[in-house]
């Protein structure tokens, strides 16, 4: 075996994959700061009983959890490689920022899950968000436009919002009124995407039928087609007249708003911890994040009872999406080139003019290749004419000036634009 | 894998006698294949391209999996142990053969209170489960949903622990009433056993097992009644419980095995008087002559991580077995209290005869120079295996976990061994060599000196310990 070999299921995120992540890190970044949000940051290891409990991850996922024990697990006690970006940020806020009424919080991390054949990635990229303290519609709204928004920064494609919402699919399944080891199976099954288990499921009330096939089958593009479901559940029991309830309130706000969705109910999986709207951005058909809300989560780890709402995006989908240039500022760079084998004096000079136009914001590089000045727009080389030691040349344009001084250097520069 | 031959591993233990009558109805033919075997590699009379190798049945999953056998046989316990953990396994259970039933099961105690599994789901308090089948029992835990859980592994006699150190076992189970007969309660019966026949699954892809697959699906064995069945649980024996602990109480946990019968007499030694743990009579829970002390039998291996999880305050295990603790637990409050004197044992590095290496320096250079892609190294003691290769900088090597015996693993299925050795002829009969010595271990006293209730109880572990010294000394 040779030692260069990585990990199954590891990438090696090369130069050119850095500059597409943090392009996409800084973007995310700079929305969210213009929204409001600050960030924070959890560590790689949790314990794994943070995971556990019913309402946070569903057992299929756990099942793919990179558990172990620590060098102090003799106890027992099992630590976890994060294996979700929420629920870690559910913890932070309940343990340290739980006196502030709104907390909204961004992060970037990587997550872990094991996936059989090693050729996805076991660890993943997301930017997540989190909302905490707010029940109300216009929580979610803000959440979906702050995505929104990322995703059209950022530009990859035609961005589509699909949305579901799981509130309302418990309160359906509970309408089956199904006996309790059923009703865990059939949540199960709809936990990890099997959503025919739902649309096969024996409905003996002919009304309760057509209302779960319309709502399975169709997919409205406005909060019309909820209030026309609403209006079909008012015999139903409340609690799936409010659900559908609080998914009109979003779904007018969005339409105000100007803003486009598809409602699919079938649209999530996964949805262990979500128990209101949930929603899925798409760009040309792929996949690049979700999220939705997390009413019990807080409470279920020990914090107070806190209504919280958050989404995250799924940065190597999103890189697999971008043009390969994305991100890429190199023409700006200047490269300096020394004479004479780079000898002591001389490249102190060198050193001395990266310092300063460093310091005058700009890229300079030194040339320890032999002149690829054509990579960028400007090349200053080092020589041993004292009078003049700095010739500079605008590789675009094909010009070349002598300057006596490093700062003539960066004046000419600043003029040159 | 050598082509052309197909290997099969045979389980030793309890599961031989059945197995190697089926073989014999099968006429397959594996020579020497019986309860009195003297060799552990076998051949077949009938088809000369079956070779044989008997194993452990705990290790025989494992060797399936990794491709170092065609086909094996085993309980389905030890599947299932696998493939909880393993999903992805190269490994393919192929035919149920109908005899070792048994069932594995969730347990506890009367005395824990616990009357259904509903309750284990809904109560919010941490649940301390005890299983030689570790993964299977985090597996049921995750799917029940507990919160809070904590799985301590065992080597053996999990049922011991209940009530007062787990609240729930994982355990097999041939006859439910020996259950109830000692106070225990199946909460949920969780996986059926069976001797199964199982396959490499690119073996089963790519290799020409079919005579000896028709050969088994042809004949299925009836449940052999007269069969002894396995023995799970320890003699049965009044349950009698120090329940109710005093502050001072000190608990001590004695070895079961060959270390039993030198314990006891160091124990009389110093005066401590116990019944039921004589010679022929071992009970899980023997009596001593202290009304402040109780004491209970458990294996060796498993003292370390239960002194220093509190259960135990003293316990009597080997320096091997420490190490193995420590070496995994550096901050571990389990400390070496005092050497014992007996049950003196080398912990070694073992290569096959035939290896031109001398020691282990000329080994890692052997590596280096590309003369194993990547070195297996087999040994009951996964710690100090691991610890030891990492200090002599053997590069890349795979460490294989086994349940004793692992000298018949090199060299077909492992290229270094690190073994305990008594007087080396096992070694020598087996073709090894040693090439280092990793340490001397002895029987030794462990403690937990952490978090004493009372001076009382200091006190009292104290009077244990000198009480030793002086025996010892």
């Amino acid at each position: 075996m040779k030692n260069n070999q990585m990990c199954r299921g590891a990438r090696d995120l090369l130069p050119d994959d850095m500059t597409c992540f943090r392009y996409v890190e800084d973007t995310f970044r700079m929305s969210c700061r213009q929204w409001g949000y600050q960030e924070a940051r959890t560590p790689t290891l949790e314990y794994l009983h943070l995971f556990t409990a019913v309402g946070t991850l569903t057992p299929s996922k756990l099942s793919k959890v990179y558990s172990f024990l620590d060098w102090d697990g003799w106890s027992g006690e099992r630590v976890v490689l994060r294996p979700d970006g929420t629920i870690p940020m559910a913890r932070l806020y309940s343990r340290s920022l739980s006196e502030k009424t709104i907390a909204r919080l961004f992060y970037v991390t990587n997550v872990f899950a094991f996936e059989a054949t090693g050729k996805e990635n076991r660890e993943k990229w997301q930017c997540g968000v989190e909302f905490v303290g707010s029940s109300g519609p216009v929580a979610d709204v803000e959440i979906m436009m702050l995505a929104n928004e990322i995703m059209r920064k950022l530009g990859p494609g035609n961005i589509e919002l699909e949305l579901s919402h799981a509130g309302l699919v418990r309160a359906l399944i509970k309408e089956l009124k199904l006996d309790p080891e059923k009703e865990v199976d059939l949540v199960s099954a709809v936990l990890d995407g099997e959503w025919q288990a739902l649309v096969e499921a024996h409905v003996p009330d002919p009304d309760l039928h057509e209302l779960l096939d319309m709502l399975l089958n169709l997919q409205g593009k406005s909060s019309s087609f909820l209030r026309n479901a609403r209006a079909l559940a008012s015999r139903f029991s409340p609690d799936v007249y409010q659900q559908l309830d609080d998914f009109v309130a979003i779904t007018t706000i969005l339409d105000k708003a100007g803003c486009n969705y598809n409602i699919n109910l079938k649209a999530v999986k996964g949805f262990e911890y979500y128990t209101g709207l949930c929603f899925k951005l798409l760009t040309d058909g792929h996949e690049v994040g979700g999220g939705g809300r997390y009413n019990n989560l807080i409470p279920l780890i020990g914090g107070k009872d806190v209504p919280a709402c958050g989404f995250a995006l799924y940065i190597d989908s999103i890189m697999r999406l971008l043009p390969a240039s994305c991100g890429k500022g190199d023409e700006g760079a200047i490269m300096i080139t020394i004479e004479k084998d780079m000898t002591a004096d001389l490249s102190a000079v060198g050193f001395q003019l990266a310092q300063l136009l460093h310091r005058g914001g700009y890229t300079a590089v030194l040339d320890f290749e032999g002149g690829e000045t054509f990579r960028y727009r400007w090349s200053v080389v080092v020589t041993e004419n004292e009078a003049t030691p700095f010739r500079v040349s605008d590789n675009q344009r094909n010009q070349q000036w002598d300057m006596a001084s490093a700062s003539d250097v960066v004046d000419m520069l600043e003029k040159q634009g | 894998m050598s082509t052309g031959l197909i290997r099969l591993a045979l389980p030793k233990g309890t599961l031989l006698s059945p197995t190697s009558r089926l073989l014999n109805e099968l006429t397959l033919g594996v020579e020497g294949y019986s309860s009195d075997a003297r060799r552990y590699r076998l051949h077949s009379t009938e088809f000369p391209y079956i070779t044989a190798k008997i194993f452990q049945e705990k290790d025989i999953p494992i060797q399936v999996a990794i491709g170092n056998y065609d086909l094996g046989i085993c309980g389905a316990d030890w599947v299932e142990e696998l493939l909880a953990r393993y999903l992805s396994s190269s490994l393919v259970k192929i035919l149920n053969l109908n005899y070792g039933k048994s069932e594995i099961c969730l347990v506890s105690h009367r005395h824990s209170n616990i009357p259904d599994i509903y309750v284990i789901g809904k109560e919010k308090r941490e649940w301390r489960i005890v299983s030689e089948y570790p993964n299977l029992a985090e597996a049921f835990a995750l799917n029940l949903r507990l919160r809070d859980f904590k799985v301590f592994p065992v080597w053996g006699s999990a049922e011991v622990y209940l009530p007062e150190d787990a609240e729930l076992a994982v355990l097999k189970i041939v006859h439910e009433w020996e259950l109830a007969s000692r106070g225990f309660v199946c909460l949920k019966k969780l996986l059926p056993v069976t001797a199964c026949l199982i396959a490499n699954r690119e073996s089963l892809e790519n290799r020409g097992l079919h005579q000896i697959l028709s050969r088994f699906a042809s004949r299925r064995v009836e449940s052999p009644g007269t069969l002894r069945q396995q023995r799970t649980m320890t003699q049965a024996q009044p349950a009698i419980f120090h329940f109710q602990r005093g502050e001072q109480d000190v608990r001590v946990a004695l070895p079961d095995g060959h270390q039993q019968v030198p314990t006891a007499r160091v124990l009389k030694q110093a005066g401590l008087e116990l019944q039921g743990y004589s010679t022929g009579v071992v009970c899980s829970r023997p009596e001593i002559n202290l009304d402040w002390a109780s004491i209970k039998v458990i294996r060796p291996q498993d003292m370390p991580l239960q002194v220093a999880n509190g259960n135990f305050d003293l316990a009597i295990t080997g320096e091997d077995w420490f190490r193995e603790h420590i070496y995994r637990f550096p901050a571990s409050p389990v400390k070496k209290l005092l050497d014992l004197g007996f049950g003196q044992v080398k912990i070694v590095a073992a290569v096959n005869t035939e290896v031109p290496v001398a020691d282990i320096a000329q080994l890692r250079r052997y590596i280096q120079n590309g003369a194993y892609p990547c070195l297996r190294v087999a040994s009951e003691y996964i710690n100090i295996a691991d610890r030891y290769l990492q200090d002599q900088h053997i590069g890349y090597y795979k460490l294989i976990l086994t349940w004793g015996a692992s000298e018949v693993f090199p060299p077909e299925d492992a290229d270094l061994l690190i073994d305990n050795v008594q007087t080396g002829r096992t070694l020598i009969k087996q073709n090894l060599k040693v090439i280092d010595i990793l340490f001397q271990s002895q029987a030794c006293l462990i403690g937990n000196m952490q978090g004493l209730a009372s001076r009382d109880k200091a006190k009292n572990i104290n009077f244990i310990i000198r009480r030793l010294e002086r025996a010892v000394a």
